[in-house]
């Protein structure tokens, strides 16, 4: 392998026929630079994909009361489950499973905030102070709900950078400590957040203490969500957990646990296994197409491989009259491909990295920051180095069988 | 040196065989410088493929300094050729892409001795043969006289202890064969042995002994009458004169 005189033998070769070394070339690198490029593509719709998920953790579990739509222990249907504090408590106390876990109590009129002049509509959420962590909000300054806000029935909000930027204009800076009006009440702004997905509807909200809503827009002890993060390491355990909160909340509203009207509930770790499985699909899909690609190319060296061993029949036998033996043949045709498709494939492999480079600013929804690491560098360069001794398997073959009487015949 | 009995060859021609060598007994000294005639298809070219381990015989033995050739590897076939053997061929089958010192040292590769040593003893044969000015020159820049002295000096860099050249002069005009011709008894006068197959009588009375083949069996074995020195100058007369002939008719 590491005989410097050998390679230097090949490489003295190659020199020589640039044009048939280029053609051969060729398509390798533009098969490995397909390869990269859809690749990169591919991560690029994943990394794309998960940006618009960010908004929540992935493990988050939501749950919601309507209607029974079913008749259950001689109740009609059509009766209304509501959910009030004991059932946060209840979940909070007896899930095993649970992570972070917050109620929600919405307010549905007014919305009205307001600061000095300016008075604009935001969405009001009332939270518990895991809520952070189950919608993944980033606190840029300040911070978030905690648990005296609760107790205490605090007036606080936390509101987003965007409000901030809405209401407080110049004032931006000191916005903090300052108190805006929610539907004319005052409460204090304690932290402003921002929502990783960049959604602009995730921005235009402010955070206020459950309790405290709950108590000054005469909620009494309801709450309309209750949402959760839960431990959970593949889909049959979130489901576990998702069907035990059913049975808990079933047997205390007294309604038919598997019905669906009664009890929403809406599962992120399912929606992340889909789309782990989609992309899964997407990403053997690219190697597929990608592979065939670099199949073509071998095809394509191991054909003109064949043909420069023809051409060289003569050479060859002049090699073996030389003293040359099969292995020293084999190993020249099958080094002098394994040389040019490895040469050439990191060209390909240099040019798509390049490529996706310039490409790696990208942003748009759905496609983000395309890329190709360093693990799939490595294991294309491996590839292509098999690849050369597949596509000089036949033509060495060939080599070695020539016969010098015969290639040294006078036509 | 050579020593061959009973050899046959033949060639699988379609459906019946073609049989080429009809039982050849030879025995070639070690200096010897011999040349082979006979008519075209007399079976010349097998002889020395045969003697030069290109080919093999399907019946016989032949013993190369005393070792017996039969049933041999590719790999030692190879061996043996690169070590006992240096090859003159008629159409000189130089490496196109290489130049002439590069070609000469190819040999010495298969030896396995280094690039920068090879060269260096390549340039030293090449001298020999009076080339050491068109070391970097292309085969396709060099004349046919000194493309076959290039050959020459590639057969005989590795050092053997036989030359078998077939036809080397066949392409050459008569001033060039007798260069060509000059070279190759130097080398003789060296003390290795040279086998030159030839369709030239001057060609073969520069050679110390001639075997004459006819229809795969040999029909004659003499000492050729030297050439004048003067035509061997190069006046150019190819006029065959009366051989001294010492016919040693095969039976
Ligand atoms: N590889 C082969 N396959 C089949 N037949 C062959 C082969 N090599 C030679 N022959 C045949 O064997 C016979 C002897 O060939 P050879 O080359 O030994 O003749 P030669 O004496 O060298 O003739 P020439 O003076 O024309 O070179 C010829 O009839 C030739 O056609
Ligand atoms: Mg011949």
């Amino acid at each position: 392998m590491f005989d410097i005189d050998k390679w230097q033998e090949i490489l003295s070769t190659i020199k020589k026929n640039k044009l048939r070394t280029f053609l051969t070339g060729f398509s390798v690198a533009w098969g490995i630079f397909m390869l990269i490029i859809l690749l990169g593509s591919g991560k690029g719709l994943e990394n794309g994909f998960e940006n618009e998920f960010r908004g929540a953790a992935k493990n988050s579990l939501w749950i919601w009361t309507g209607r029974t739509s079913v008749a259950h222990n001689g109740m009609n249907p059509g009766r209304a489950i509501r959910f009030t504090n004991d059932d946060y408590e209840n979940l909070k106390n007896n899930i095993d499973q649970r992570e972070y876990i917050s109620g929600r109590f919405n307010i549905w009129w007014g919305n009205q905030v307001t600061y000095n002049n300016e008075t604009h509509s935001f969405g009001i959420r009332n939270v518990h102070p895991d809520y952070e962590y189950i919608e993944a909000l980033t606190i840029t300054e300040g911070r978030y709900i905690n648990h005296l806000d609760i107790t205490h029935h605090r007036k606080v909000a936390v509101i987003s950078t965007l409000v901030r930027d809405i209401l407080f204009k110049d004032e931006s800076s000191e916005a903090i400590g300052k108190y805006i009006l929610v539907n004319n009440i005052p409460f204090k702004v304690v932290g402003f957040f921002e929502d990783e997905s960049r959604n602009e509807n995730n921005m235009r909200l402010i955070y206020i203490p459950i309790s405290t809503a709950q108590m000054v827009f005469s909620g009494g002890n309801r709450l309309h969500e209750i949402s959760m993060t839960i431990h959970a390491n593949n889909l049959e355990e979130a489901q576990r957990a998702e069907e035990n909160i059913r049975n808990r909340l079933a047997a205390v509203h007294n309604f038919d646990p598997d019905d669906r009207r009664a009890l929403g509930t809406w599962n992120s770790f399912e929606n992340y296994m889909q789309m782990q499985s989609l992309f899964k699909g997407i990403r053997l899909f690219i190697w597929i197409i990608g592979i065939g690609t670099i199949i073509a190319g071998i095809v394509g060296v191991s054909n003109i491989m064949v043909i420069v061993v023809k051409e060289r029949t003569r050479e060859i036998g002049v090699r073996k009259a030389l003293g040359a033996t099969p292995l020293s043949v084999v190993s020249l045709v099958l080094f002098e491909s394994v040389l040019i498709t490895t040469f050439a494939g990191y060209i390909g492999l240099v040019l798509g990295v390049g490529l996706l480079e310039l490409l790696s600013g990208i942003d748009a929804p759905f496609f983000s920051n395309p890329s190709a690491d360093f693990g799939l560098a490595v294991s294309a360069t491996l590839l292509l180095i098999f690849a050369g001794a597949v596509a000089g398997f036949v033509p060495a073959q060939r080599a070695a069988k020539i016969k010098p009487i015969e290639a040294l015949r006078d036509e | 040196m050579i020593t061959l009995q009973n050899i046959h060859k033949s060639y699988q021609m379609g459906l019946n065989p073609l049989h080429v060598l009809k039982g050849i007994d030879l025995q070639i000294e070690k200096g010897e410088l011999v040349s082979i005639m006979g008519s075209s298809g007399s079976g010349k070219s097998t002889l020395l493929n045969i003697i030069g381990i290109l080919d093999n015989h399907d019946e016989g033995e032949y013993k190369l300094d005393g070792k017996i050739i039969a049933n041999l590897s590719e790999t030692k076939a190879a061996l043996l050729r690169n070590e006992y053997i240096g090859f003159v061929f008629q159409s000189f089958n130089l490496i196109s892409f290489k130049n002439a010192m590069e070609n000469v040292a190819l040999p010495l590769y298969y030896k396995k001795i280094s690039r920068k040593k090879r060269n260096k003893i390549a340039m030293d044969y090449l001298d020999k043969v009076g080339l050491l000015d068109w070391a970097e020159h292309m085969p396709n820049e060099l004349s046919g006289g000194q493309k076959q002295r290039v050959a020459i000096a590639r057969s005989l860099i590795a050092r053997p202890k036989v030359i078998l050249a077939d036809e080397p002069t066949g392409a050459l005009d008569s001033s060039t064969s007798y260069e060509v011709m000059e070279i190759l008894r130097n080398i003789n006068q060296e003390g290795i042995t040279v086998i030159i197959v030839t369709h030239e009588d001057d060609i073969s009375r520069m050679t110390k002994r001639v075997i004459k083949l006819k229809d795969g069996i040999i029909e004659a074995d003499y000492v050729p009458k030297p050439l004048q020195n003067s035509s061997l100058n190069g006046s150019g007369s190819r006029l065959a004169d009366k051989e001294n002939v010492t016919l040693n008719i095969q039976t």
